[in-house]
């Protein structure tokens, strides 16, 4: 039975943190009261996009985006707008360029610029419902695959689309599955890596929790292509709303036939299973991950053998990041040759990046290769919030390094972002403006690396360790001239030793923002500055006297007694005993305390 | 290391762990699975809960430790009523997650991986939780927190107080 309207509640991880459920709920009860549940149903979606606005609903067929709802809006705009036809203005979405309302959800800046394939599904349709999946052609692709095509056929369409990893490398994924098909063996498998360890990136969780079948899909025809009768999931154990959306997912895909034996009545037969990981970032990397699966410790081996020779088991695997699979079915239903079309000369298709940090618009969006960094952090992301510029944005996560604005105009692709040192990784695109410090960003990167080393080779284990002592010192103000120097050595040899990934990327973050923000650096060791105010050591705190108040709001906050006056008598920090702590800065109600860093 | 030494109670916990491991016995590469499972039962992997995996499992005690001290999601230390996990991930930092940390070491007179003398809180890190769009973020236990501040640190604490 058709409703008259449809109301998408979205229930990504964010909006769930801003009570999105609650507001579910209340609009149940408010069209249970007014007697709508004939003509109106509430759809639980997967992560919108536009994680910054919400709790996001988005109303059909009006198209009606409402932003930051909260229960006790629902029934004005359950009486108003569903009973009346009257949209509420006041909770939709007004664009920031005009300041006009927006009508249409498409017209939303946040969405304009983006092409969604992968994410096409998520937010408009109920992750947990086969039904809804199947309703916009879901396990067609499978079917067409099994039915009407033979692994060769389906392989070549993957290569004509020009598919590249989306898990970070980029490795062209008709290969992977050409070297997993040709191997001899009776035994082969295939896996998705959700392990999504960068930091800042969410994506993986968004296809997962808002699409989960697409996922299995995209895994079933991997499997048919290679000759692989069984699959496995690696989710981190962070994402508990991930894991339960996919086991349900395949429980009903294994009642429906679209998994087990014998599927589309054909003699292919694929069933998958979730294994959860345990919280080691060096589990994403492949060959880390297949012992994880097989219950072992995660640490890495040399390749060669790849997996598409020596996987699980020891038998031949192929091994993908979600982002990859999701892309599959929509590449058989349309062809390769129109994926071909999207994207740069080497990189086709659309990439999903996760926008955070000092940003407007935080949250996930779409577009196709090529799109410049600029289109992505101004157009969609909105820029800096008022009164701040971005100076930098870091791509790649740890692995990864900062683009700086004379270069936001390069077309992302994975080769444009590789030169300029950064990378394409996962996806995380992560904005800075200046209260950010590149030093202390740096080896906030290389404290996050040194602890995930799994230690298995020396360059990773000890190396980074001491480019951490060195980026430790700097920040403490006890930086001397030569310590660049040693950086960049160090690094280099890193990057060139280390036995994996994680090892060869780790200097990264701290090359690149050597490259791009010397200056920061010398201005610590040479000025003991900070310009962002960030590095503790570097920073003093002093009362401007003809701001101070003497209301003793600060000396009655200092946990050492360094904050000398009373009522009426002007305040003053007595330099010799003050710890830099930051609470007089905090507590001023009337900002006179001063933060100064290499002033003197 | 020598299992079978260890004295295991025979009680409810260890019966419910006992009947999970035979209902995965013929699965491949069980071990990361079962500790899961003991974690969710007993909250923590002391030596006794190990001992008894590498017996019920037939894996030696030294690579049941291996794997425990590997992976940062197992603990062999009890945590606190309420785990509170403070998101350390990138877009998190840039957000001042660090300061977050600092409050509540403030207030609950903790470090990080430490639990409350009353047993109420552990307080500890992690690398980001996918909600990067509100950071910074924090869970106390299953549930979510974002944009915290200070004001937000202090009425988390109050709420969990009030909840015992
Ligand atoms: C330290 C390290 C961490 C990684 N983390 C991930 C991850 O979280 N997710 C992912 O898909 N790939 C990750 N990778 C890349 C994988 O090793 C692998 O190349 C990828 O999953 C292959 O899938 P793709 O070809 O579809 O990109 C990581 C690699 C390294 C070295
Ligand atoms: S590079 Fe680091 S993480 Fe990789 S194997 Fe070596 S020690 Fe382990
Ligand atoms: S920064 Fe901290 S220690 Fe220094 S004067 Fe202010 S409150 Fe006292
Ligand atoms: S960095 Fe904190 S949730 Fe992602």
């Amino acid at each position: 039975m058709a409703h008259r309207m449809n109301v998408l509640v979205c229930s990504g991880a964010s909006c769930i943190s801003n009570n999105s459920l609650k507001v579910k709920e209340a609009l149940l009860a408010e069209i249970e009261r007014l007697d709508l549940k004939r003509e109106i149903k509430v759809i639980e979606t997967g992560c919108m996009g536009p994680c910054q606005l919400g709790p996001v609903l988005l109303v059909y067929p009006d198209e009606t985006l409402y932003k930051k709802v909260q229960v006790a809006d629902v029934r004005e705009i359950v009486e108003q707008h569903f009973l009346k036809g009257r949209p509420v203005e006041r909770l939709m979405y007004k664009s920031p360029l005009t300041d006009e309302l927006v009508h249409k959800s498409r017209d939303v800046d946040y969405f304009k610029k983006q092409y969604k394939i992968v994410l096409a599904n998520c937010g408009s349709i109920d992750p947990e419902s086969l039904d809804e999946y199947i309703a916009v052609g879901g396990y067609e692709a499978l079917g067409k695959a099994l039915t009407e095509m033979n692994p060769d056929s389906v392989l070549d369409e993957i290569k004509i689309s020009g598919l590249r990893g989306r898990g970070g490398g980029g490795f062209p994924t008709h290969l992977k599955w050409m070297f997993t098909k040709n191997e001899k063996s009776k035994e082969k498998y295939v896996i998705c890596n959700a392990d999504e360890g960068d930091p800042g990136a969410f994506m993986d969780r968004s296809v997962i929790e808002g699409d989960p079948h697409t996922l299995i899909e995209g895994m079933a025809i991997a499997g048919y292509v290679v000759g692989a009768s069984k699959g496995y999931i690696y989710v981190r154990a962070e994402y508990p709303l991930a894991i339960e959306r996919l086991e349900k997912a395949i429980a009903q895909a294994k009642e429906t036939g679209f998994l087990g034996e014998n599927i589309f009545q054909t003699d292919f037969s694929f069933d998958l299973e979730v294994r959860v990981g345990a919280g080691a970032f060096v589990c994403g990397e492949e060959t880390a991950l297949i012992h994880s699966i097989e219950g072992k410790r995660g640490t890495p081996r040399p390749r060669p053998p790849y997996p598409s020779a020596s996987g699980v088991w020891g038998k031949p695997t192929v091994l993908n990041n979600v982002e990859t699979y999701a892309n599959v079915r929509h590449i058989i239903l349309n062809g390769g040759a129109w994926m071909a079309k999207i994207g740069t000369e080497t990189s086709k298709g659309t990439k999903v990046f996760a926008l955070s940090g000092t940003i407007k618009n935080t949250g996930l969006a779409e577009v196709p290769m090529g799109t410049t960094i600029r289109e992505l952090i101004y157009d969609i992301g909105g820029g800096a919030p008022e009164g701040h510029e971005i100076k930098a944005v870091q791509l790649g996560g740890p692995s990864g390094g900062c683009v700086t604005p004379e270069y936001f105009d390069t077309p992302i692709d994975y080769e444009s972002l590789t030169a300029l040192g950064a990378m394409m990784g996962s996806g995380g695109v992560i904005a800075m403006d200046e209260t950010a410090c590149m030093v202390n960003t740096a080896k906030f990167f290389l404290d996050f690396t040194c602890f995930e080393s799994c230690g298995k080779c020396v360059p990773c284990r000890v190396g980074l360790k001491q480019m951490y002592g060195i980026l430790d010192k700097i920040t403490k103000g006890e930086g001397e001239e030569e310590d660049i120097e040693a950086l960049e050595t160090l690094g280099k040899t890193i990057k060139a030793t280390a036995l994996c990934g994680l090892g060869q990327t780790a200097p990264n973050p701290v090359l690149s923002t050597i490259k791009f923000f010397r200056h920061e650096y010398e201005e610590h060791i040479f000025e003991k500055k900070c310009r962002a105010l960030v590095c503790k050591d570097l920073i003093s705190y002093e009362i401007n006297k003809d701001a101070c108040k003497a209301c003793t709001l600060c000396a009655q906050k200092c946990p050492v007694d360094a904050i000398k006056g009373e009522r009426g008598v002007v305040h003053e920090i007595q330099q010799e005993k003050c710890i830099s702590c930051g609470n007089c800065y905090d507590v001023c109600p009337f900002g006179a305390v001063m933060r100064l860093s290499g002033e003197n | 290391m020598e299992a079978l030494k260890i004295h295991i109670p025979d009680n409810e916990q260890y019966r419910e762990l006992g009947a999970y491991i035979e209902s995965v016995r013929n699965m491949p590469g069980p071990l990361i699975n079962v500790l899961h499972k003991a974690q969710g039962i007993f909250g923590y992997l002391p030596m006794e809960v190990q001992a008894f995996i590498s017996r019920e499992l037939d894996i030696p005690l030294s690579t049941v430790y291996g794997v425990v001290t590997f992976y940062n999601f197992f603990s062999m230390t009890p945590r606190g009523k309420y785990v509170i996990n403070v998101c350390m991930g990138t877009a998190c930092y840039v957000k001042g997650a660090g300061k977050v940390v600092d409050y509540f070491k403030d207030e609950l007179k903790v470090g990080e991986g430490e639990t409350t003398e009353d047993n109420l809180f552990t307080l500890t890190t992690a690398r980001c939780f996918g909600a990067c769009g509100l950071a910074p973020v924090l869970m106390v236990n299953e549930d979510v927190y974002g944009h915290v501040d200070r004001k937000k640190v202090t009425e988390i604490l109050k709420k969990y107080r009030s909840l015992g």
